[in-house]
């Protein structure tokens, strides 16, 4: 049932893929407005820069997520699915982990953009790429279920935010500590600790977002 | 045709916001039987079918399919029902196929089965040439084809069809004929609701009439016309 949920995930993101190139250039329109806001210091543009890349993709990922409920309520397809005997965690886990590989993707996609503007290059790409991935899980689980959420109400594009943003605090900490560690070094050996923070919250979000689920999309 | 009730709908009742559009309906349907469901707009047809389907919960009553509680146990339920809806449940950037693949995949079906059993779907609603075609792609008629066809895949015990002959031509008129009459013959017991009551009432046993959400007057679907006409001229 999952591997149904997710090939349809997949296939409709396919279709729609066009959408993950504007979404990647609003990221880094993003990154770009973040660097005029510190100015031309080299320094800081280093220091601030996981920080603005996480704030890239957070920004980013309301759009993302957001558009992941759009073909299932243009003619209430979530509705027929639910209808099925088909068991709602498996959708959901199966739009959670499509979202989260779009995430991942665009976080690595951005990356580049941000060594580029703000000098912050990294030799631990594999460790880089690693903590980004965490990070997105951490942004889409909770992101899956509170789009589902608003996916029905006017005013969803603000309401996704307001609802998300607070409680994804304790990941988005992590994921620019665990992130800034790479870029700016770590010579105290801190990022286990963050990244243990960060398997932590990911584990409580994808297990509690995935029991919520059926509660929020039935009546 | 069986005697014993695989529907069982007592005092049900289901409100939006304060206005009820069911209210203490109660009627029965035999295992095998098509029933038509009739009335105006706003009677609480869809209502009806959207309660026994589980899509909605009632807010009063207690309905029974095949023996399940449509709130208690409705994965059950929705092991035995299929409802053709006024929304069409289709993805519109997927294919007709590909939005076929995804019910039978969800229901489990193995994939070798699927994709023989797919394309005999597609070709019993007409719609085989454009089977690898988009939804976006397709006209109103087509899309209550594809979606007939996503009813006929899931093989359901008890099928709801609402407004089933709804934005099709006269050739998908006779298409529903002839799978009601179908389905009919494999014991499936079918609830339709339906404004053409003269084609309805030829392929129906019994005949329910709604009005504002209740029930006033069930009986054999060769009494129905006569009962609207009378209702027409009262009114």
């Amino acid at each position: 049932m999952l591997t149904a949920a997710l090939r349809k995930e997949v296939l409709l993101q396919w279709r729609t893929r066009s959408q993950m190139m504007a979404v990647f250039v609003f990221g880094a329109a993003a990154l770009l407005l973040f660097s005029f806001a510190v100015g031309p210091v080299a320094e800081m543009l280093r220091q601030f820069s996981a920080g603005f890349l996480w704030l890239g993709l957070l920004l980013s990922s309301t759009l993302t997520l957001a558009e992941s409920y759009h073909a299932e309520m243009e003619n209430r397809a979530l509705e027929g699915l639910l209808l099925l005997p088909s068991d709602p965690r498996a959708l959901y886990y199966g739009k959670a982990i499509a979202n989260w590989l779009q995430l991942w993707i665009l976080g690595v996609a951005l990356t580049p953009v941000m060594v580029i503007l703000y000098d912050a290059g990294t030799t631990r790409v594999l460790e880089l790429v690693a903590v980004i991935g965490l990070g997105s899980a951490g942004l889409s689980a909770p992101g899956t279920l509170y789009a589902a959420m608003t996916a029905q109400v006017r005013s969803k594009q603000t309401l996704l935010p307001l609802l998300l943003f607070p409680l994804i605090v304790p990941a988005l900490l992590a994921s620019v500590k665990a992130t800034s560690l790479l870029v700016l070094g770590d010579p105290m050996g801190q990022i286990r600790s963050w990244l243990m923070l960060l398997v932590a919250f990911d584990a409580i979000y994808w297990s509690l977002c995935g029991l919520l689920f059926g509660r929020v999309v039935e009546e | 045709m069986g005697s014993n009730p695989i529907i069982r709908v007592e005092n049900v009742g289901r409100r939006y916001g304060r206005r009820w559009a069911l209210a203490d309906v109660n009627f029965e349907a035999r295992e095998g039987s098509v029933i038509m469901v009739a009335g105006r707009n706003g009677s609480g047809k869809s209502t009806l079918f959207r309660v026994l389907a589980t899509a909605i919960r009632p807010d009063r009553g207690r309905a029974l399919v095949g023996g399940f509680n449509v709130v208690r146990e409705r994965e059950d339920v929705r092991k035995i029902t299929a409802l053709l809806s006024h929304y069409s449940y289709l993805y519109e950037s997927l294919t007709a196929r590909e939005n076929l693949r995804v019910v039978a995949e969800h229901l489990g079906v193995g994939r070798p089965a699927v994709n023989n059993g797919l394309m005999a779907i597609l070709e019993r609603v007409n719609l085989a040439q454009r089977a690898d075609d988009t939804v976006s792609t397709f006209s109103a008629g087509m899309r209550k084809r594809l979606s007939f066809a996503r009813v006929l895949l899931q093989q359901p015990r008890v099928v709801m069809l609402d407004e089933p002959y709804g934005q099709l031509d006269p050739e998908g008129f006779v298409l529903v004929d002839e799978v009601v009459r179908e389905l009919k013959a494999k014991g499936t017991t079918i609830l339709m609701a339906t404004h053409q009551l003269e084609r309805g009432a030829s392929l129906a046993d019994d005949a329910v009439l709604l009005d504002a959400g209740r029930v006033i007057w069930s009986g054999s679907a060769r009494d129905v016309l006569a009962k609207d006409r009378k209702r027409e001229e009262a009114c």
